[in-house]
């Protein structure tokens, strides 16, 4: 195929046209009638093209593109699941996509009906009494969460708690979240075998935390053996169990945050339950809570009436809004007929099938990569790279060389907890064969590290572009292209 | 090996700073530029702020690190290293030659805190 | 455990345990303590496509679709077919965050139109690679604020912004801790001297305005950047990018910051979302810039290419640190209104504001001739007014609903705004007004 790179500011010319709209039959209303100084002097330097440069021009951009789609993802901690396609045709009724999100109640019982039942289906599914759909994404979520929090406890009037316990092992966002919630951080270790240490947290327990954050399995990819202790410990001292929902996939059909002690958790609907990544978004990130949080939930809520019909509500002990309606509601429609479709018959494998998934791949690789922690694994483990670190190739290459075979790289430095961090999540809807596959890859390119260190180092070859000068690009950005057709 | 330079004042934190009568020069160490890699911004703060003793007074970005920026002494801001928004390679290059905030010191006896090059050393080879 | 989305047959699962060396699938799960083993869940059973579609279809019709004469934060504007055909390619659709960037130039080089574009429209020199909504972006642009105001630790929203968002960011403001202020309102308008009072005392890190208003209003700006630079704070203005084709730019009434939601750019309703909101800002702000951003590089072998950048910034990195926690963007919707904006291009952009304007004054003309409502603020607008009603409100509402229209948003005690879009044409206006001379 032709390599193309043109950008769509470079296919204009003065006088085409993409669109037709219809004539203007009240041409006695103009917006030459506008005062001049509310008008823009100049006009908009956007592009000038026909319909059909549009459709080649993104199609062949999409083409420089790697999707679930197109390969597999053995990407930790994002959950690179199928997107099922009947999500994407009922996601795309007109029934539904044509409401307008201040329509009366009585005009949008469907859609209420759809957010309703979808947050009781997560619920049940998590073990927790209520849900919010209205944050737009994981981290979104993680910040409604917090401030769930926090409103508990200045409801109560227990102001002094204004720290939260976040572990050695967690992801940049916790920490990120819970400061732009206004709460300070507390770190605590982990021990030898990835599991948080009991006895580091006792100390930090004291009537100044207002609760921690964890994930279950956590970012290794073990599960927290001692999370009863832990929530016990928590509660207590008078602090609240924050669970992060980046890593609930192997837990569907087999165990409920709510049950293991935790209070308020998010779910990352674009990882568990099978919306589109759409290249970063959108997702959606709906929080759960215990049900003495029910009412600090953010408005509006959605509630059922005795008579059945639904309606939107607004408490006065919310945290407040944060969001412009109720979430991505498209991605509402997606999870809630993924949902549907696998049934209480299916769900239960989700979680058993992509842990046994990342187990097969652990078993067949840690002759040639570093495991350092054995044992079963949840959905994902953590190599510490190759097991021969003579030879120079390091982590970075090695998720590079994967892209020359076709795969999207591991998650890659992450955690922090191993200097040369691979982390691998390969998920239930892949078979066997993709592994194999992958594993006689991931294998290859540890012979290679060995046999030609060289061609790994300088790798990608095959990819549409080959590694980048990111120096230059944070240097001297140029972010917009009158900046690029300047120089 | 990183460079070290005699006559300087050094923090834990891989800052030095070089005394001129009551003004201080305040710049990190070839030891830190090293751990950074190549260095893309220089995040400084502005004239007649004030800055404390062991206290963030800005931040220095790689590609995809960032490390903070700790005051060794207390004092007002004088002048900034503008260079280095043009051109933040510049403590790459030397970072002993390319200061980045120059402060007039408001407690001198702050600086018998700091170590010398040589017991810097030690810290840099723990 | 066969199932569609579930490859594994019997002998495979055997295999897989066989190599990992343990007996049954349940040997996976025996660290888990027993007491939270979960037996079943109490869910509805699996439905077949068939099923799921017919469920579905009678869902949908308990909703009731409405001519659309509202907006509010919400508009019905036309939307080419092309885009909603390209953004369903898996390629975009199923693809992850742009984190290697050898293998997803094609997301990459979308967000960087995006940005180009909202940059054009808005005027400023840094946009983002968009945040997940209008009243998101403008809690951000808080955020921004505070960050750059250094010990400053106050913020002014004007009242005429739209409540929604006005809600959002007094929640944000309110957990971060920080000093959320109103500037009152002028015959519909920001107060200038109300602002110039709270500024006063230096304590302020930014302003937050937003144009068209909550009336629909045009807001005249003249002034506010000298007022608020001479006191150190930053400017910050929430505009609808449609609008911004023809209206002022936020760079030119000299903001530091403009953001807003890019729904208008032809996104469906949706009931709410996905939209997109977007972030633009001045070149001295984009360090402190949250979210996402794209340039343009070079590969090892000289290709042009595009790349994540300015990552230093981001929570990833930089932990409690931060500015923002956001750590994604609303890509699949800035390369909607990314191909969107493509199509219409300069001059349909502005056609589209002006088919609106055009409906708009209609109508708002006729309503005031049918002598059943009057003027509220006698102010330039362009697809969206607000009106005093002389029946009651509710009663207006009812009886457009009932003839399927959605319109008369009630903005305050007995006032109503009403919007129309290219979309709406004459008949349904005429329609409107009908049955407002009926009453």
């Amino acid at each position: 195929m032709k390599y193309y790179d043109k950008l769509i500011f470079e296919l204009s010319k003065e006088g085409r046209k993409g669109y037709t709209l219809p004539e203007n039959r009240l041409k006695n209303y103009s917006l030459t009638a506008l005062p001049e100084n509310l008008k823009r002097k100049e006009e908009a330097e956007l592009p000038e093209v026909s319909e059909f440069d549009v459709v080649r021009h993104y199609t062949n951009i999409s083409n420089k593109n790697f999707g679930v789609d197109t390969g597999f993802y053995p990407l930790g901690s994002c959950t690179m699941k199928y997107n099922p396609k009947i999500n994407e045709e009922i996601c795309s009724l007109p029934s539904f996509t044509g409401l307008h999100p201040l329509q009366p109640d009585s005009t949008t019982q469907g859609a209420l009906e759809v957010y309703y039942n979808l947050s009781h289906a997560l619920a049940e599914i998590s073990g927790l009494a209520e849900f919010t759909l209205n944050p737009y994404a994981g981290a979104h979520g993680e910040l409604t969460g917090l401030m769930v929090m926090r409103q508990y406890h200045m409801k109560r009037g227990d102001l002094k708690r204004t720290k939260v316990i976040v572990p050695d092992s967690a992801h940049g966002t916790n920490p990120a979240s819970a400061a732009v919630c206004g709460l300070q951080i507390v770190e605590v270790k982990s021990k030898p075998n990835g599991r948080i240490d009991v006895e580091d947290l006792k100390p930090l327990l004291d009537d100044t935390i207002a609760g921690i954050m964890m994930t279950n399995p956590n970012t290794l990819g073990l599960f927290e053996t001692e999370i009863l202790e832990i929530a016990k410990l928590v509660h207590e001292c008078g602090g609240l169990l924050y669970y992060d929902g980046a890593n609930l996939n192997p837990l569907l059909g087999k165990c409920r945050p709510g049950d293991m002690g935790f209070d308020i958790m998010h779910i990352n609907l674009h990882k568990t339950f099978s919306t589109p990544h759409g290249g970063g978004g959108p997702g959606d990130g709906p929080v759960g809570v215990a049900k003495n949080l029910v009412e600090y939930l953010p408005n509006p809520q959605v509630r059922k009436a005795e008579d059945g019909t639904f309606y939107l509500h607004r408490s006065e002990d919310s945290l407040g809004r944060v969001s412009g309606f109720v979430g991505n509601f498209g991605v509402l429609m997606r999870a809630y007929t993924y949902i549907l479709t696998l049934g209480k018959e299916y769900i239960k494998y989700v979680g058993p099938l992509a842990t046994l998934n990342a187990n097969y791949i652990k078993e067949s690789l840690k002759d040639c990569y570093y495991l350092p922690i054995e044992g079963v694994c949840k959905h994902e483990f953590v190599f510490d790279g190759l097991l021969d670190k003579s030879t120079g190739v390091t982590t970075l290459d090695v998720a590079k060389r994967l892209l020359d075979y076709g795969y999207h790289a591991p998650t890659i430095y992450f955690p922090l907890l191993f200097h040369q961090s691979i982390m691998i999540e390969p998920t239930e809807t892949e078979s066997l064969e993709t592994l194999d596959e992958f594993i006689a890859i991931m294998r290859k390119v540890a012979k290679e590290a060995i046999e030609c260190p060289d061609e790994v180092k300088s790798a990608p070859h095959n990819t549409p572009v080959r590694r980048l000068d990111e120096t230059t690009a944070a240097k001297h950005p140029i972010l917009r292209y009158r900046d690029l057709k300047a120089m | 090996m990183s460079k070290i330079i005699e006559g300087l004042y050094y923090s834990e934190s891989h800052e030095w700073v070089k005394v001129e009568g009551n003004f201080g020069y305040i710049g990190i160490t070839d030891y830190a530029q090293h751990a950074l890699g190549n260095i893309v911004y220089v995040d400084m703060p502005d004239v007649d702020d004030e800055v404390e003793k062991d206290s963030e007074f800005g931040a220095v970005e790689s590609v995809k690190a960032a490390s903070d920026l700790i005051s060794p002494v207390s004092g007002t801001v004088v002048e900034v290293n503008e260079a280095l928004n043009d051109e933040p390679e510049l403590l790459n290059k030397d970072a002993f030659e390319n200061w980045i905030i120059k402060v007039e010191l408001s407690d001198a006896t702050e600086l018998d805190g700091l170590m010398d090059a040589k017991a810097y050393e030690g810290i840099c080879k723990e | 455990m066969n199932y569609k989305y579930f490859p594994h047959t019997d002998a495979d699962i055997q295999h897989m345990l066989d190599r990992i060396g343990i007996k049954s699938m349940d040997d996976l799960y025996a660290d888990v303590p027993e007491s939270v083993i979960v037996k079943e869940y109490n869910l509805p059973s699996a439905l077949s496509e068939i099923e799921i579609r017919e469920f579905f279809k009678e869902l949908g019709n308990k909703n009731q679709q409405l001519t659309i004469f509202a907006g509010a934060g919400a508009y019905d504007h036309y939307a080419p077919a092309v885009i909603s055909q390209l953004i369903s390619r898996g390629e975009f659709l199923t693809a992850y965050t742009p984190y290697q960037p050898e293998i997803s130039q094609g997301t990459l080089q979308y967000i960087f139109e995006f940005q180009s574009m909202i940059s054009e429209l808005t005027g400023m020199e840094c946009t983002n690679a968009s945040m997940y909504d209008g009243t998101t972006a403008t809690a951000e642009a808080m955020l921004m604020a505070i960050a750059a105001g250094k010990k400053k630790n106050k913020i002014l929203v004007s009242s005429t912004v739209n409540p929604n968002i006005l809600e959002v960011v007094r929640t944000y403001a309110k957990f971060h801790g920080v000093e959320f202020e109103e500037i009152q309102a002028e015959d519909g308008v920001t107060s200038k001297a109300d602002m110039e009072k709270k500024l006063e005392a230096g304590d302020v890190a930014g302003v937050i305005v937003s144009s068209p208003n909550k009336y629909g209003i045009i807001e005249d700006f003249d002034g506010f950047a000298d007022s608020i630079h001479a006191k150190k704070a930053l400017f910050i203005i929430n505009a609808d990018p449609s609008t911004l084709a023809v209206l002022k730019t936020p760079a030119e009434w000299g903001a530091d910051i403009a953001c807003g939601d890019g729904q208008t750019l032809g996104i469906p309703l949706n009931y709410g979302g996905p939209y997109v909101g977007y972030l633009s800002c001045t070149k001295d702000l984009v360090r402190k810039l949250p979210g996402r951003i794209v340039g343009a590089t070079k590969d090892v072998d000289g290709k042009r290419a595009f790349v994540l950048t300015l990552q230093a910034r981001e929570q990833h990195i930089r932990r409690e640190k931060a500015n923002s926690n956001i750590c994604s963007n609303q890509s699949l919707m800035a390369l909607y209104v990314t191909i969107y904006m493509a199509l219409m291009g300069k001059k349909g952009l502005q056609e589209v504001n002006e088919l609106s304007y055009s409906g708009a004054h209609y109508l708002y003309e006729q309503l005031l001739a049918t002598g059943k409502f009057e003027t509220l603020y006698n102010r330039p607008f362009l697809k969206e007014f607000t009106l005093r009603s002389l029946v009651p409100a509710k009663k207006v509402q009812e009886k457009l609903l009932e003839n399927g229209i959605f319109g008369g948003i009630e903005v305050e005690d007995g006032c109503l705004s009403f919007c129309v879009t290219e979309k709406r044409t004459k008949e349904e206006i005429d329609k409107l007004i009908a049955l407002i001379k009926e009453m």
